[in-house]
């Protein structure tokens, strides 16, 4: 039988206020354990939770860029289970009225066709503390920091087709919330988690499957390898007569498996209800259109912009806006040199290699794009070719000083004196008879050869055009 | 509505609390009894009227995204019954 795969995502990101939730403590990363958790993180009696302004900034500058809908006045509702990482015995989230409702995101698939995906929801919620079970005798040890960090998350409708939809839905998202800068996007640290809701069903069919949840899927690769797991091991199942039960996975990337973790009629009764500590939330047209104003371009309007005022390709402005910082580090250079499209292949070519070569984020790249501006200026103006140029760059990422301290001191620079190139042929031509005789008697393909050796007696310097015109005349002459 | 003795062990289990069976019987009758009285709201009319999330007719008031809190972990593990190295300590949790 042909089976269809049915995904829906679930996103938490972790939004990059400098203050929880809930509480005023501080929301840095890597603090020593409960340095950053208040009397509000810790669930301590009679405490009451005061909502941040900045988190719901963070939630409705999402929801105007997935073009959804913002609740005017939406509710927080308490999620009640039992885990110690959650003193409270609730988790504060929003249940039946979220900040953002019903949106879209389009994604790109594979054959460069465009997909609308819904997103369903979005709400405001805080996340739990950590629990650490190794290394006490018999006890589980408790971090609160994380608890009261604001998160947002991002519910899709079950549109997703296949584990590669589902990963370019999430890459899309991440850098959606990275553009927007509400989220710092760090999927090592926790900050953009996905839980995947997966599910099967006969080709045609249009009741969806029973579906089981996965968790712990920190990674793009990961999310595709669960997805995929867990797919194979449903229809396996199904396949050989048995059924699948509602429940949560856990991944486990070592073994490349999912595991059944909890079924859901065990745990899953969270008894939601308001939150009678907190108010409705009101977002009335004034705050939302402060919050417009603080929008930047979004990724595809960016691309967009690209394809229009430089003249790349679909595909090359698609790169180059996959994050904020590479689409604006392409715009410095490419005002820097003046040479859009030279621009682009640099930056995407030689600079990007380097920087996984070297394992560097941009900001932190030894070439800055003055620099780099500065590099392709020299191409363009012809003192370098751009074979040259490679060796150019390769200097100044070794720290040797700009284009023109590199070329000056290397002596790079291009040779476009005819004269000087007139003379060099001349010489080619009188150390080379064989050849030259070769050639004339009709052995065209010797051409490439004068140019290689003309190249190399000038160390690649020669304008390569000016070399291929004069060769031509000569040889022919 | 009536709760049963399986109800409320159910709901006991979810919020960790140990319960014999006499106790389980007295919660599930009380519960019942409580229910039936707030039944009685079934009779009212509703008709047009709102879900109410807050009693207060006010609204959230928000806070500047602000540090406000300075550490006091020692302040606050002083009356833990058990901390080490800096983490609060509980039984032992197993997924």
């Amino acid at each position: 039988m042909e089976w269809e795969t049915v995904i829906g995502l679930e996103i938490h990101a972790q939004l990059n206020t400098v203050s929880k939730i809930f509480s005023g403590a501080p929301t840095a990363y890597g603090a020593e354990p409960n340095r950053q958790a208040c009397p509000v993180d810790l669930g301590m009696p009679g405490v009451l939770p005061v909502l941040n302004q900045g988190a719901v900034e963070r939630a409705v500058m999402l929801g105007l860029a997935i073009n959804a809908e913002i609740t005017p006045r939406s509710v927080f509702a308490r999620k009640n289970y039992f885990y110690p990482d959650l003193p409270k015995g609730y988790q504060i989230s929003q249940f039946e009225l979220p900040i953002v409702g019903l949106g879209h995101l389009d994604i790109e698939l594979e054959d460069g066709t465009t997909k609308r995906i819904g997103v369903t929801r979005a709400h405001l919620e805080e996340d739990a503390g950590k629990s650490l079970h190794e290394g006490f005798e018999a006890m589980t040890g408790i971090d609160l920091n994380r608890a009261g960090t604001p998160l947002i998350e991002i519910v899709s409708e079950p549109e997703l087709r296949s584990a590669k939809e589902a990963v370019a839905y999430m890459k899309k998202l991440h850098s959606l919330v990275r553009y927007l800068d509400i989220c710092d996007g760090n999927m090592q640290e926790g900050s953009f988690r996905c839980d995947a809701n997966v599910s099967i069903r006969p080709k045609g069919q249009t009741e969806f499957g029973t579906r089981a949840e996965l968790k712990n899927l920190n990674s793009f690769r990961f999310v595709e390898r669960a997805i995929n797991f867990e797919v194979e091991r449903q229809i396996d199942v199904i396949e050989s007569g048995g059924t699948v039960v509602q429940e949560t996975r856990l991944y486990d990337p070592d073994r490349d498996e999912t595991r059944s973790m909890r079924s859901k009629e065990e745990a899953n009764d969270y008894r939601y209800f308001p939150d009678p500590d907190l108010l409705p939330l009101v977002v009335d047209s004034a705050f939302i259109e402060t919050v417009r104003e603080k929008l930047p371009e979004l990724p595809d309007a960016k691309r967009a912009r690209f394809v229009e005022q430089y003249g790349l390709s679909d595909y090359d402005a698609g790169v180059l806006t996959a994050t904020r910082e590479m689409g604006d580090f392409y715009e410095a250079v490419a005002a820097g040199c003046d040479a859009p499209k030279l621009a682009a292949n640099w930056v995407m070519g030689e600079f990007s290699a380097a920087l996984n070569r070297s394992e560097v984020e941009l900001g932190e790249a030894p070439v800055n794009a003055d620099g780099l501006a500065g590099l392709i200026a020299r191409i363009q103006d012809e003192t370098i070719s751009g074979k040259i140029a490679k060796e150019v760059f390769e200097a100044m990422w070794n720290g040797e000083g700009d284009a023109d301290a590199v070329i000056e001191a290397k002596g790079l620079k291009q040779i476009t004196d005819t004269g000087a190139i007139d003379a060099i042929i001349d010489e080619v031509m009188a150390n080379n008879p064989q050849q030259l005789e070769q050639y004339r008697g009709g052995k065209d393909k010797l051409f490439g050869f004068f140019v290689g050796q003309v190249m190399k007696a000038t160390q690649g310097k020669a304008n390569p055009a000016q070399v291929n015109e004069r060769l031509k005349a000569k040889l022919d002459g | 509505m009536s709760v049963d003795t399986s109800e409320v062990r159910r709901i006991a289990h979810l919020s960790r609390l140990a319960m014999n069976d006499d106790q389980a019987r007295d919660f599930a009758g009380g519960l019942s009894d409580i229910f039936a009285f707030v039944e009685q709201l079934d009779g009212a009319a509703i008709e047009g009227v709102e879900p109410m999330a807050h009693p207060l007719d006010a609204e959230q008031r928000l806070r500047p995204d602000a540090v406000t809190e300075p550490d006091r972990r020692e302040a606050y593990q002083a009356i833990a019954p058990a901390v080490e190295g800096g983490l609060y300590l509980v039984p032992r949790v197993i997924e």
